[in-house]
Formats: structure tokens, sequence, C-alpha cells
């Protein structure tokens, strides 16, 4: 018994995420035994396993870099912060649905246990550091996400939109998982420290390399929804229940930031040269498709879905760069981008009520002479996704495009800022429906007290990061040092 | 006494949240509209220090302020004015003061949020001519067309929608490459600081890129032909005082960018290139004058004949290079800058007023066609006289402000080339054709019909804003030497950058 060289993993750095695991088993026993018309307690004990894994995750902080499971597993500062974003964003996306779901017969626990088996998922992702942990991540979240897409299973709708989704997403996968293959057997691990270190030394220009970089970046591109695999994000972001694309089209995007980061930086990096030229055309591509076709889009979901697809080929500029700079500016747009996103599809569901969908473009008309507060919230989140000061939109694109132009290629920026003009004219849309027509619709709007106050401060802390972005930007460079 | 108050920042703001509170005044509407008056009073108080406290010997950036703010990018909130900024800005609070008594009454639907439009976009066009961090420049200048395109679209007329989603596309697009270019600058010198920029030597190329981002952003603002086509329809679609802000100061601070960031960032390339900003304004100045002429509508015209005196501004701006050429002095040059500048101001009392007249017409008749009116200097004699005066303004007769600014751009012009001034000496006969040709049409002759006979005249609101404009104008055109005198300074440093080579 002597040759006992199994380590003891370090536990400790996963805390939050065993407590993430253990809660969301509770919460799923629980469920059963909270009847229909205490549902609540099933929605505070999900809140409360988010804030718990916030102060785990913040307490565990140490601010240094540490593997543990074998070097599958990392620990840093990048890693923690995306963490808690990802948590206060579905603590949002929790409390903007509650009213949604039980005015739909939708609020049971299956929604917030596949939410949290979700923010599991996510933390994998952010904090894998081999292939397999990537992909083990990567699935728990896509598997939750498409049976959270099928919640409502009466609906036509939802129900084609989850099966595209997991046929198509399964295909994502698959493309990942052949790329990664293909590392293994040229470097022959999965680890991602010793794939970087593999390709930082050995010079040949392996013709499988090239293969398996394509074959990650296109399966990455899929996740992300960068044009041309962009097809699914439309008609799954249309389809699914309000509640639900909000939920995947916020904390998610954060986790696939990881998740390129991961892997293409932290592993590929050395094959920069390759997948930069990529990213160069999946950008380019993404912003002309998003911004041009959400033009002629008159469901607001489909709208914001294009809109998306515009703002992943922004953050692939500062990926593409290729410098640390260009990380942080990323990671500060994606934050950002979350921020922004659970304010538009939050701003959908404050405008539903029973039998009522509010996600067509005409839902909007005349909310300034129905209610000039939201109608304001809704003008100060427009104007930050189209990038206009003083929102935090602003900086955001700001970041990158400096990130863009110090890595010496002004005239990306350039292409850039002119798709980002075509994008201004669709979020401009929404302002003139809002302000300049006269509502056809005059039942009042009135939303819960916590959504009122939630949706304010949403609104607000667009508004207030745009005036004062110092703190994040900050913190976003600190997270990558 | 005021040196260690923020002056600046107080007048920046003050309005910014003078709009907030008016916002919050909500439905009460006569409470709004005091509100309104008092904090564009107050703030027009509070900006006259910068007149009396302003030190005319020197070109340095004074009442400045400066904090850190995003420290990442090293982006400061830095303020300061020079003899260049300060009349601008002294003509942005005292024409928003005009305004909001303009709009005391004709504005009946949501006179709250209006009036705060107006405020916030007060304090913001303030900004925009005090910063001197060229980001906090840029916030200023894009979020400006936040409440504007409101304004227009709200308040504007039947095809209000169409101007004001042109009018934000058109000046965003030309923004967006602005930020680029000061990205770039960002990139060469690590700092944001306008006045970093000014030292920085920068290579050719670079300087004719620049020189074109720079150039797109701030003729669409100024607007220049060819780029000019979405200011008749926002001034058509825009409610009075929308039409007065914009021609009285939007106007302004495109040519404002032109003397802050193209002259001395890129003076290589301005030099290499004047050529294209001569031959842009003159066509402006001939060619959309003819246009002027042919217009049934007032408010176009009156916006054409504005594109018309602006093209007078950037031909002062870009005059500079061959009158240093020719004479190898910066003496000589300095008289079509000031021209230029004295225009910027004068354009701003006479175009407002002009559009201010309209409005009078517009508030009684509905109507802003020439052919619906005649005659009215019968019903109306008050407001023809002021009419007349400010119709003789903008033709530019010896005595009004008008006259000043371009007589001595043509003055200038002359050293630099005849035919130069020659074209430009046209604007006085095709300035003085559309302008009288329209008052002859409106204003004289029997009295055109029904409705016209039974015109008012103006009230005392209407005559305490266009009379102040009027008294405004003739000391102007008579005395102009305190307008002058404030800029020589900054004007003679301006010139100095112009000329000296940064390769």
């Amino acid at each position: 018994m002597s040759n006992m060289n199994f380590d003891m993993p370090n536990f400790a750095l996963a805390l939050p995420e065993i407590f993430v695991l253990c809660m969301a088993c509770v919460v799923l026993l629980a469920d059963l035994f909270v009847g229909e018309r205490n549902r609540v307690v099933t929605y505070l004990m999900s809140q409360a396993t988010l804030v718990g894994a916030a102060i785990l995750t913040v307490g565990l902080h140490t601010g240094e870099t540490q593997m543990t499971f074998g070097g599958s597993f990392i620990s840093d500062t990048m890693g923690d912060v995306l963490k808690v974003f990802i948590y206060l964003v579905t603590a949002v996306v929790f409390l903007y649905s509650r009213e949604y779901l039980r005015v739909r017969q939708l609020f049971t626990g299956e929604y917030f246990v596949l939410g949290l088996f979700g923010v599991l998922g996510m933390m994998v992702m952010v904090s894998a550091h081999s292939f397999l942990t990537i992909y083990l991540g990567l699935e728990l979240l896509s598997l939750s996400l498409y049976a959270m897409v099928a919640l409502q299973r009466d609906s036509i709708g939802a129900t084609e939109a989850a099966m595209k989704y997991f046929v198509l997403g399964s295909l994502a996968s698959g493309m990942l998982l052949y790329g990664m293959s293909m590392f293994y057997g040229v470097t022959g691990s999965l680890d991602i420290t010793e794939v970087g270190a593999y390709l930082a030394q050995s010079h040949d220009k392996n013709i499988v390399l090239a293969f398996g970089v394509v074959f990650v970046v296109v399966g990455l591109a899929f996740k992300l929804g960068a044009v041309p695999f962009h097809m699914w994000v439309p008609d799954v972001y249309h389809g699914a229940p309000t509640s639900v694309t909000l939920y995947i089209g916020t904390a998610p995007k954060i986790a696939a930031f990881a998740m390129v980061m991961r892997l293409l930086v932290e592993g590929l990096g050395d094959l920069h040269m390759q997948w930069q030229g990529m990213l160069i055309m999946l950008a380019i591509a993404s912003m002309a498709v998003g911004n041009i076709i959400a033009i002629a889009q008159s469901n607001i979901k489909r709208m914001l879905a294009y809109s998306t697809i515009a703002h992943v080929g922004f953050l692939l500029l500062g990926i593409l760069t290729g410098t640390e700079n260009g990380y942080s500016s990323s990671m500060f747009y994606i934050l950002v981008y979350a921020l922004m996103g659970l304010g538009g599809f939050g701003m959908v569901i404050l405008l539903s009520r029973a039998g009522f969908e509010a996600d067509r473009l005409e839902d909007f008309k005349g909310l300034n002479q129905r209610s000039p507060w939201f109608a304001f919230i809704m003008l100060i989140l427009m104007i930050s996704m189209a990038g206009i000061p003083v929102s935090v939109g602003f900086w955001a694109k700001l970041a990158v495009l400096q990130a863009l132009i110090r890595a010496d290629m002004t005239w990306l920026a350039v292409v850039a800022v002119l798709f980002s003009v075509i994008g201004a004219y669709y979020y401009l849309r929404i302002v003139k429906l809002m302000y300049f027509d006269k509502p056809e619709d005059t039942s009042p709007i009135q939303p819960a007290l916590d959504m009122r106050v939630a949706m304010s401060a949403n609104g607000l802390a667009v508004f207030a990061l745009g005036v004062y972005p110092s703190a994040l930007t900050a913190l976003c460079v600190a997270a990558l040092k | 006494m005021f040196s260690d108050l923020p002056l600046l920042s107080l007048i920046i703001w003050l309005p910014i949240i003078g709009g907030l509170v008016v916002l919050a005044a909500g439905k009460n509407d006569v409470l709004v509209r005091w509100l309104a008056l008092i904090f564009s009073i107050l703030t027009f108080v509070a900006s006259l220090p910068l007149y009396t406290g302003f030190d005319n010997g020197t070109y340095q950036m004074q009442f400045a302020e400066q904090m850190p703010w995003v420290a990442t990018f090293n982006i400061n909130y830095s303020l300061g004015i020079d003899g260049i900024s300060m009349p601008l800005i002294l003509l942005t609070s005292f024409t928003t003061v005009l305004v909001i008594i303009a709009s005391w009454e004709v504005i009946q639907n949501k006179v709250s949020q209006y009036m705060a439009a107006f405020l916030i976009m007060e304090g913001l066009m303030i900004g925009v001519f005090a910063a001197l961090d060229a980001v906090l420049f840029y916030v200023f200048w894009e979020f400006m067309l936040v409440p504007m395109f409101l304004i227009i679209g709200i308040w504007g007329g039947q095809r209000r929608v169409y101007a004001a989603i042109k009018f934000f596309l058109y000046t965003f697009l030309g923004s967006v490459l602005l930020l680029v270019a000061v990205l770039y600058l960002y990139f060469q010198s690590d700092s944001f600081s306008i006045l970093d920029f000014h030292d920085l030597r920068i290579g050719m190329t670079a300087q004719v890129l620049l020189f074109f981002a720079f150039l797109i952003a701030f003729a669409v603002k100024v607007p220049m032909w060819p780029v000019h086509t979405w200011l008749p329809d926002a001034h058509v679609e825009a409610p009075t005082g929308g039409s007065v802000i914009l021609a009285a100061i939007m106007l302004k601070l495109g040519a404002y960018g032109f003397v802050r960031f193209i002259l001395p960032i890129v003076p290589d390339a301005s030099h290499e290139l004047d050529w294209l900003v001569i031959v842009m304004s003159l066509v402006a100045v001939v060619y959309i004058a003819l246009v002027a002429l042919v217009q049934e509508d007032m408010k176009k015209l009156i916006a054409y004949s504005s594109i018309s005196h602006m093209g007078f501004v950037t031909l002062g701006f870009f005059l500079v290079f061959s009158i240093f050429d020719n004479t190898n002095s910066v003496a000589g040059a300095a008289l079509g800058l000031e021209g230029a500048l004295v225009q910027m101001i004068s354009h701003g009392f006479v175009s407002g007023a002009m559009f201010l007249c309209v409005g009078v017409m517009y508030d009684r008749l509905h109507s802003r066609n020439i052919s619906d009116y005649g005659g009215v200097a019968n019903t109306m004699p008050v407001f023809a006289t002021l009419m007349v005066l400010f119709a003789m303004a903008n033709a530019g007769l010896p005595g009004t402000s008008g006259f000043v600014g371009e007589f001595m751009v043509i003055l200038s012009a002359f050293k630099a080339n005849f035919w130069i001034a020659l074209l430009a000496s046209t604007t006085l006969v095709l300035g003085a054709a559309y302008t009288l040709w329209m008052v002859k049409r409106v204003i004289f002759g029997p009295v055109g019909n029904q409705n016209v006979a039974a015109l008012q005249d103006l009230n005392g609101r209407e005559a305490l804003v266009l009379g102040t404009l009027a008294v405004l104008v003739l000391l102007l055109g008579v005395y102009p030497a305190p307008l002058v005198e404030v800029m020589h300074a900054s004007v003679g440093h301006l010139l100095e950058q112009a000329v000296s080579s940064k390769l």
C-alpha cells in the first residue's frame, strides 16, 4: 500500500460548485413537498442558493491561481469575477421570471432546478481547465437549457424551438468534441496547461492542429451564436417563453466567453495566428448579418436575438486581438451585454400580462404615455445597446475599439463602427415607437413591486455605469492580470 | 472672486439638474415653465463671469478643471475655455433662455419633457464647448443627439419621424468616425487630452486619414455640402425651439470641431487638402444660396440660408493656408479666422431670430408656405419691422452683425485668391436676393388673404424675445470689438499651430 500517490484533490476550491449541486438537489426534493400555493418557497430557496454561492465564491477568493482535480479545475480571479456575475444575472432572471411564470401556469420547481443546474454547468465551464471539464460543463448547461425551452409543453413554438436547439446544439457539441479529439491526438493530453505547453514548444505545423482549430472555433461559434452558425438563435429566442429567453440570452453568454478564454487563449494561445483570421471573418459576418437582419424584424424577441448576434461579433473583436487589453475589453463587453440583455428582455416581461406576450414591436407604441418612467428605462437600454453615451454600452464599445486600434487593426474598428451605425437604426425604432407614436393598447402597466424596483435598478445601473464606468473596467483589467 | 468656483461644471450641470427637476415636476405646466425659465436664467447668469473674468491676454485654457474619470483608459474630466469657446458658451446659455420664453404657451403637449430636453441639451452643448478631454467631448457631443432626436420626433411636424431618424443616423455616422480617430490619437499619445493631441507629431498618411475622419464628423454637423441634406428636413419638421437651437448652436458645434481638432491636430493634411474644404464651402455659398432662392417653405429657405452662411465659416477657416503661402505671415490670416468666428456668433443670433419669426407666424396661421402670406406688415407692423431688420442682417447689410463676419472673410479671401473672393462675394447678392424676395412676398404688398387680415401683432413675450435679439444684432454690427478682442490671443495661437508642420 505504499504506492499511494493518489493525491486528495483540494475540494475547497470547488466549494461553490459543490454547494450549488447540493442545493439544486435539495430544491428539487423540497419542491415535491411544497404545494402549488407555496411554490414561492422553491423560488426563495433558489435565490438563497445563488446568494450562498456568491458568498462562498467571494469568501474563498484568494487572488491566486490554483489548480485542483489533477489540473482539470482552475480557480483564478477571472473565474471568480465571472461566476459572481453569473449568480447576479441568474438571480435577476429568476426575479423577473416569477410573475411571468405564475400567470402562465409555468411557475414550477423545474424552471428553478434546471436554472440552478444550468448555473452549475456555467460554473464548471468557467473553472474548467481540461477539455473534458469544459465539455462536461457545457453539456450540463446545454441540457438544462434544452429542457427549459421545452418547459411550455403545449406551445408548438416552444417545442419546435427546443427541438431545433437540441439538434443544432448537439451538432455543435459534436464539432467541439471532434476538434478536441484532434488536439488530444497530437498533444497526447486533454489538460489545457499541457496542451498549451506542447504548442508553445513544438514547431511542427501539423495539419491536424489546423483542423482541430477549425472544429473548435466552429463549436465555439455555434455556442456563441456567431454567423454563419447563428441559425438557432432567433428561432430559440422567439419560440421559448420570454423568461427562458431571458435566461438563455444573458448568463450563458458570460460562460461562453469564459469557455473561449480557456480554450482559445489559455489552451491554443500559440495558434493565435490561426484562429485570429477565423474570428475576424466570424466577427464581421456577425456584425453584418446581426445588424442588417434585425432591421427587418417585427418581433422584439427576434430583433433582440439578431442584436445579440451583432454583439457577439463585437465581443469577438476584442478576443481576436490576442492581447490582454483585448481580453479584458471583451470581458467588460460581455458583462455589460448581460446587463443590457437582462433589461431588454426584462422589459418585454414587464409589459406582458396574462394572455398577452408584448413581444411585438407595436406593443411598445406610446409607452411614454402609458408609463414615462419605464419608457425612460427602455430608452436608456436602447441607447446603451446602440453604443451611444452616456450609457455603459458606449464604454463597452470604446474598450473593444481601443484594443483593436492598439493591436493595429484600425480598419476593423472602422468596419465595426459603421455596422454599429446600421445597428442604431433598429434601436432608435423602439425609441420612436415609445415616444413618437400613440398607444394602441391603453391598459395600465402594473408590475409587481419587486419587478418594478429591479427593472428600475437595472436601467439605472446601465446609466450609472455609463457615467462612472471606472470600477467595472478596472475590475476586468484586474481579473485578467 | 470666481476663481475658486468650478464655474464650468456649474453651468454644465445646473441645467442638466434643472432638466431632471423639471421632469420630476411633471404635470403642473405652469410650475414647469417657471422652473425651466429660472434654471435657464440662473445658468445664463452663472455663465456671465466667464466673460467678465476672462483674461484676454493669454491663449491658455482658463477656468480649467481636472479630475480623473476612467483611470483604466486615462480619461479625465477636464474642462477649460479659451477665447474661441467662451463666446459660444455665452451664446448657448443666452439662446436657451430665449427658446424657453419663446416656447412658453406654444407647447401644450408634454411640457415638462419638452423643457427638460432643452435644459439637458443646454448642459450638454456647453459641455462640448468646454471639454478638453476627447472622450468627454465625445460623450457630450454624442449624447446631445438623444434630446434633439426626441424634440424633433415628439413635437415636430408631419414628417417628424423621418426627419428625426435621418438627423440622428447622419450625425451618428459622422461621429463614430470621430471616435475612431480619437482612439487612434489615444493609441499614439497615451492620453485623451485634446491639448496633448495638439502637440503630437503625426506622419502624413495618418494625418490625411485623420483629416478625413474628422472632416466627415464635423462636415455633417456644420453641415457642409454635400452632406447637408439632413438639415432642411430636421429644420422643417422640428418645433420652433428645436430649429432655433439647431441653427444657432448645433451647427456651431461642427465648426468648433474644425478649430479645436482639425486645424491644430492635423495641420499638414489641412494645408495639403485645404482646396477640398474651400471648394465645398464655395459650393455651399453659391449653389446652396441658389437652392434657397427657389424654396416655397420659409423654414426650408432659412435652413438653406444657414448652410450657405456656414459655408462662409468653413471658408474663413481654410483660407488661412493660402494666405500664409502668399504673404508668409500669420497676421493677414487672422482676419479670415476671426471673421469666421464672428460669423458663427452672428449667425447664431440671426438664424435664431429668423426661425423665431417664422415660428411667430406659424403659431398664428399654421403654415410655413410663403404663398399663404402677403402683406403681413399691414396687420403686424411691429413684427414686420423686426423681421425686416433680421432679414437685412441675414443678407449682410452693413450695421448689422451679419455684415461684420462676411466682410472680414471676403476681405481676407482677396489676400488668398481673387477668384475665391469673387465667388464668396456673390453671397452678398444671392443672400440679399433670397432673403429680401421672401420678405417682399411675406411682409409687403397688399394683404394676401382673410387669414392674414385677421393676424394679431406680437404679444409682449414675443416682442421681448425678438427685441432682445434685434438689439444684439445691431450692437454686434456697430461695435464688434468686445467680441473680437476676447478671441485675439486664442486665434493667434491657433494660427501658429495651423501653420507649423507636425511631420
